[in-house]
């Protein structure tokens, strides 16, 4: 397990690797991307027992992680590079043709890492649940994880899961909502309010969690690590984490307009002069 | 191989025969796991959910859920067998098979029963017509569409050995069975059920039969034809198809589907590329079906076995020209 300096660079570099990632191809999602890197940093460095090599689609023995909203690819794809699933070069294909970084994340192209696709919202905790399910069924000890954005609770289907996980105890799963606030049209609250999200989740039998500082990476580490403790209790677990748009780029942060859009020349050097160098280098 | 000797020994759904093949794909191998969305006993899935409760899974009235689910169990290494009706399983929940099972290529075996017009009394809302359209435009998707009990048990044994996803077809109503027992199925290869010389009529699903029955009458006005069972809609086994077309030269397509989309649009695919001849179709011709009797709404529909002689014979006469 990676120290929290280390860590720390990394989160540095990965908001790097995601306004490069998006300048590079003029599209992209770097707000949401921004918003989780603490997350995905600490999962893959701190909290996951899982192997880059040789990537097994099955993940036996291993910590699985799902992304369900996978517009935020930009940010997997740096933090998954950076753990050594691929090469940090391979980067720079990000959205562009023959690429197994497509512009969402999928197995199509075989890049290690994936176990599904993501994009279309609302599917993931679907899929995420299912391997909770293989790993009860094979005995292994494992847990699953999965992330999920805030608008994206508006898609049924994820109610559906919410159901089925407490009906069935899937106690070795820990989903996080990305609760920032923020989607493509605006606030949740102006285009359909959540409401009482932490109720809500209650209400559907589920062991809440409400983490009020997503951007920092000691508390989400220790979230996440009581999150673990927390299941094999018959309960699925929630982690709603309360995260920042945009987070670390001043005019991308709070904002849904940095959603799904890239830089321009002049916006992107703004955005690399506010986030520091780190030891490990540009892609 | 003579029409003559096509006879049926009883009657049993064809869901039946998935129940049987899912109890045995279970005790072949562990790995098979099932689920439901509230429909376990219309999906004849309660013979494996006693046999192996532990690898069966309610999932409520939620298809979308289901398919996700199943994707997942098949991403941890599981061979998932989902069931609901045909309709619930295609068009309900067409974007989480497109993106959660055939574009990651998941080992989900969609199994999906009271397709097509005769579910009967229930009407239009439950009788799907699209399902083998919708399913075969999905790229790595095989589509099954298996013609009686014994068929559609050796097709649900077929598709648990085979790796990638599935969506095997079948019916509500008791139906002839006239299929080996304990048949091997070999997933894309057309079956020939007779030989002939004047037309050949591919048919899928329940309408093999009511093909078979036409070519009896058909034979008996001199009439000779090949009857080809097409159980894979995809994979299509287009050497089968060409070599009985490039013999008789004349077409008829039969299926419980719309015209769009169905067996038939894949026929005439094959055969306006390589081997163009008169083609007549026997489907739904663009309408929704209505509650009613099975064969009674083959019959206002046009898919009876008087309708499939009648297209042969049409297509007979568009040969001659």
């Amino acid at each position: 397990m990676a120290e929290f300096d280390q860590l720390k660079e990394q989160a540095a570099q990965v908001r790097r690797d995601i306004v490069r990632l998006v300048y590079n191809c003029q599209s992209g999602h770097p707000g949401g991307s921004l918003g989780c890197v603490e997350y995905f940093v600490a999962l893959y460095g701190k909290i996951m027992k899982h192997k880059a090599k040789p990537f097994k689609m099955d993940g036996k023995g291993q910590d699985l992680f799902f992304l369900s909203n996978g517009h935020i690819s930009p940010v997997w794809y740096s933090v998954l590079a950076r753990n050594g699933y691929f090469d940090v070069q391979e980067l720079n294909t990000f959205r562009k043709l023959n690429s197994r970084l497509q512009g969402h994340p999928a197995t199509h192209e075989g890049l290690p890492g994936i176990r599904i696709a993501s994009g279309s919202l609302g599917q993931g905790m679907s899929a995420a649940i299912g391997a909770a399910l293989g790993k009860r069924l094979d005995g292994d000890k494992r847990r699953v994880f999965c992330l999920c954005g805030d608008g994206e609770l508006q898609e049924g289907q994820c109610w559906e899961a919410m159901m089925f996980a407490a009906h069935h105890k899937v106690d070795n799963l820990i989903v996080t909502v990305d609760w920032n606030g923020q989607q493509i049209d605006g606030s949740n609250d102006d285009v359909i309010s959540l409401g009482n999200l932490p109720a809500k989740w209650k209400a559907f039998g589920w062991d809440v969690l409400v983490l009020e500082q997503g951007n920092n990476l000691e508390a989400v580490a220790a979230m996440l690590q009581r999150a673990r403790r927390r299941t094999g209790k018959g309960k699925p677990v929630v982690i709603l984490m309360k995260t920042e748009m945009g987070h670390g780029v001043d005019f991308m942060a709070g904002t849904h307009k940095w959603h799904g859009k890239a830089p321009n020349q002049e916006q992107y050097e703004s955005a690399m002069n506010q986030l520091p160098v780190t030891s490990l280098g540009d892609f | 191989m003579n029409i003559n000797d096509i006879t049926s020994s009883g009657s049993r759904a064809t869901r039946e025969g998935f129940g049987q093949g899912l109890l045995e794909a279970g005790g072949q191998n562990p790995k098979v796991v099932g689920l439901t969305a509230d429909l376990l006993e219309s999906l004849q899935m309660q013979h494996f959910k006693k046999e192996f409760p532990e690898r069966f899974f309610q999932v409520g009235i939620a298809e979308a859920n289901m398919i996700g689910i199943a994707a997942g169990l098949a991403t941890a290494g599981k061979i998932p067998f989902t069931g609901t009706f045909a309709n619930f399983s295609t068009g309900r929940v067409y974007d989480q098979i497109r993106q959660s099972v055939a574009y990651s290529h998941k080992n989900v075996k969609i199994c999906a029963s009271h397709a097509g017009l005769t579910l009967g009394e229930d009407g239009a809302t439950h009788q799907i017509l699209e399902d083998i359209g919708m399913m075969r435009m999905l790229p790595g998707m095989v589509v099954i569409n298996p013609c009686d009990y014994n068929q559609t048990k050796a097709a649900t044994l077929a598709i648990a050995e085979y790796y990638g996803p599935v969506y095997l077809r079948f019916g509500r109503p008791a139906w002839p069975i006239f299929t080996p027992e304990n048949q091997k199925f070999k997933i894309g290869k057309a079956l020939q059920l007779s030989t002939g010389k004047d037309v050949t009529i591919f048919a899928t699903g329940h309408l093999v039969w009511t093909s078979v029955e036409a070519a009896k009458q058909l034979a008996t006005q001199g009439v000779s034809c090949e009857v080809i069972n097409i159980h894979t809609i995809k994979p299509l086994d287009n050497e089968a198809i060409l070599d009985s077309v490039s013999k008789t030269r004349a077409v008829v397509v039969a299926e419980e589907h719309q015209r769009n989309g169905g067996l038939g649009e894949s026929i005439a695919n094959l055969l306006a590329h390589k081997l163009p001849v008169p083609v007549e179709f026997v489907a739904v011709n663009d309408s929704f079906g209505e509650s009613g009797k099975p064969l009674e709404l083959l019959e206002k529909y046009g898919l009876s076995s008087n309708d499939v002689a009648n297209a042969a014979r049409r297509v007979l006469e568009r040969k001659k020209v």
